[in-house]
């Protein structure tokens, strides 16, 4: 199939995301990014919502709940959270929706940095096929997409992509 | 033949020296390293990739330190941590070093962290695994005879590249009892496999390995002669037995020849960091100005022991 034929922009995506926040999230709201997609739009967030929104991001390759079965992926990154999370108001970004089990790992891993008073949860694409009982709070879009495809976001020099690949 | 520590998809699988490792697995296991060092900062100082993984501590040789330092990377990964202290026990009744091994296995271990004053113990367990149908089960070399203490040598590399970024260009100097030294033999082998230019051992000749050349080294007895210059100074502990023998004069004369002071510490390069695996021997190998100074990174060694032996365990763990 064409793969790309499909796809929304990413970057109009991301504006549709941004507007649907707008307003609704706390003025001081924390965005955190969960590596690597999720990172790339936590970072463009803050200029496009307006309020004082600190920036931080998660990896969850230690919460994973695959890792008896896939062992330890390289490239893990340093969890940094630079703001309190004790009593914080935490919007987790993400690029792709599906299974809802990194949500679930990311959920988990904040926990063990403090007690947030909130958690909400912003995707760019929601795709659907949820394994677990997560759902999102802002969405920039959702598509149907086969379940041996996987929705992959990209980023070159700052502009966002997204692109279809087959499940490796 | 394989590599024993490697698995059939070149996954490490057991670590029991850096010797022929390939130099990605080594950088892996480092890069892995990175982001554990900042779990001791969290509220809970805990990630759950070992959660309901056995992991025993079979030390046939004494070691609060290394032991402490295992102990707390298996915890902080969420392990559960049996520490046994063999040489007290089991050996002593006579059971030999497999049927010890089998016993713990039947009690559902999934890593052993080994230390034996003989040098292969660990290889010679890692076999047995992998012949009786048990290559789910981990072994970690925490330091055999002579021979490898490689978490220690990664430790080491660890410690070196973060304060130098990498190792393009690096002098590295090894000083002190090589002979006797698995921490120096572990960190030779890493260092050149990562492709460090020039690698340096100093000492007596005494305490040198005949043909320590070799092992890719440069050998200099003069130990002004082989700090000028060096960018990371590596000092091994002087072990008290080996005073007694005919190895060495006394403790005096060696501090006088072989110990890092300020005055010959000077000789380095300007930034040059201080390196030592301890227990220090204070005013033997090392004087106090030096250790306590502020190119001293003695006790970053240990915080990021901690770091290098939880990437080993999820690494190995993870293995197929």
């Amino acid at each position: 199939m064409p793969a790309n034929a499909s796809l929304p922009d990413a970057e109009a995506t991301l504006r549709t995301l941004a507007e649907r926040m707008r307003g609704a999230v706390a003025h001081d709201a924390a965005f955190v990014g969960i590596y690597s997609g999720g990172a790339w739009v936590a970072e463009r967030l803050p200029a496009l919502v307006p309020g004082q929104h600190p920036v931080g991001f998660i990896d969850v390759s230690f919460y994973r709940d695959d890792y008896s079965r896939t062992g330890l992926k390289g490239g893990s990154k340093r969890t940094s959270l630079p703001f309190d999370v004790n009593g914080a108001n935490i919007v987790l970004v993400d690029d792709v929706l599906y299974t809802g089990r990194s949500v679930r790992a990311a959920i988990n891993e904040l926990f063990d940095f403090g007690r947030p008073a909130r958690i909400e949860l912003a995707v760019l694409v929601d795709r659907g096929g949820r394994e677990l009982p997560i759902e999102h709070t802002y969405c920039g879009a959702r598509l149907a997409v086969a379940r041996e495809l996987s929705i992959v976001l990209s980023r070159d020099e700052g502009l966002l992509t997204l692109a279809v690949e087959q499940m490796s | 033949m394989r590599n024993p520590q490697l698995n059939a998809h070149g996954e490490l699988t057991h670590l029991l020296t850096l010797e022929g490792l390939p130099p990605a697995v080594i950088c892996s296991i480092l890069d892995t390293a990175e982001p554990f060092v900042s779990i001791a900062e969290r509220e809970v100082k805990k990630v759950p990739l070992l959660r309901g993984k056995a992991v025993f501590n079979l030390f046939f040789e004494n070691s609060t330190r290394t032991r402490t330092t295992f102990e707390i990377a298996a915890k902080r990964l969420s392990a559960d941590v049996i520490n046994l202290n063999i040489g007290a026990s089991s050996t002593s009744k006579g059971e030999t070093l497999l049927d010890t091994v089998d016993n713990l296995v039947a009690m559902d271990a999934d890593i052993f962290v080994v230390r034996h004053s003989q040098s292969g113990a660990p290889h010679l367990i890692a076999e047995h695994l992998l012949a009786t149908g048990r290559s789910h089960v981990h072994v970690v070399n925490a330091g055999d005879g002579r021979h490898a203490h490689p978490t220690q040598g990664l430790l080491d590399l660890y410690t070196i590249r973060h304060y130098k970024k990498s190792f393009e260009g690096l002098t590295v100097a090894i000083v002190g009892d090589v002979l006797h030294s698995r921490v120096a033999r572990s960190l030779i082998h890493g260092l050149t496999t990562l492709g460090t230019p020039e690698v340096r051992v100093i000492g007596p000749e005494t305490l040198m390995p005949t043909k320590a050349e070799a092992l890719g080294v440069r050998v200099f007895h003069d130990m002004r002669e082989g700090l000028r210059g060096c960018d990371a100074v590596v000092m091994l502990r002087l072990q008290n037995e080996r005073m007694n023998g005919t190895l060495l004069p006394s403790a005096g004369e060696f501090f006088k020849n072989y110990g890092l002071t300020q005055d010959k510490l000077a000789l380095a390069k300007p930034d040059a960091i201080v390196m030592h695996p301890g227990p220090m021997n204070r005013g033997v190998e090392i004087d106090s100005p030096v250790a306590d100074g502020e190119r001293s990174v003695i006790l970053p060694q240990v915080t990021f022991g901690i770091a290098v032996r939880m990437a080993v365990m999820s690494i190995i763990a993870g293995a197929r």
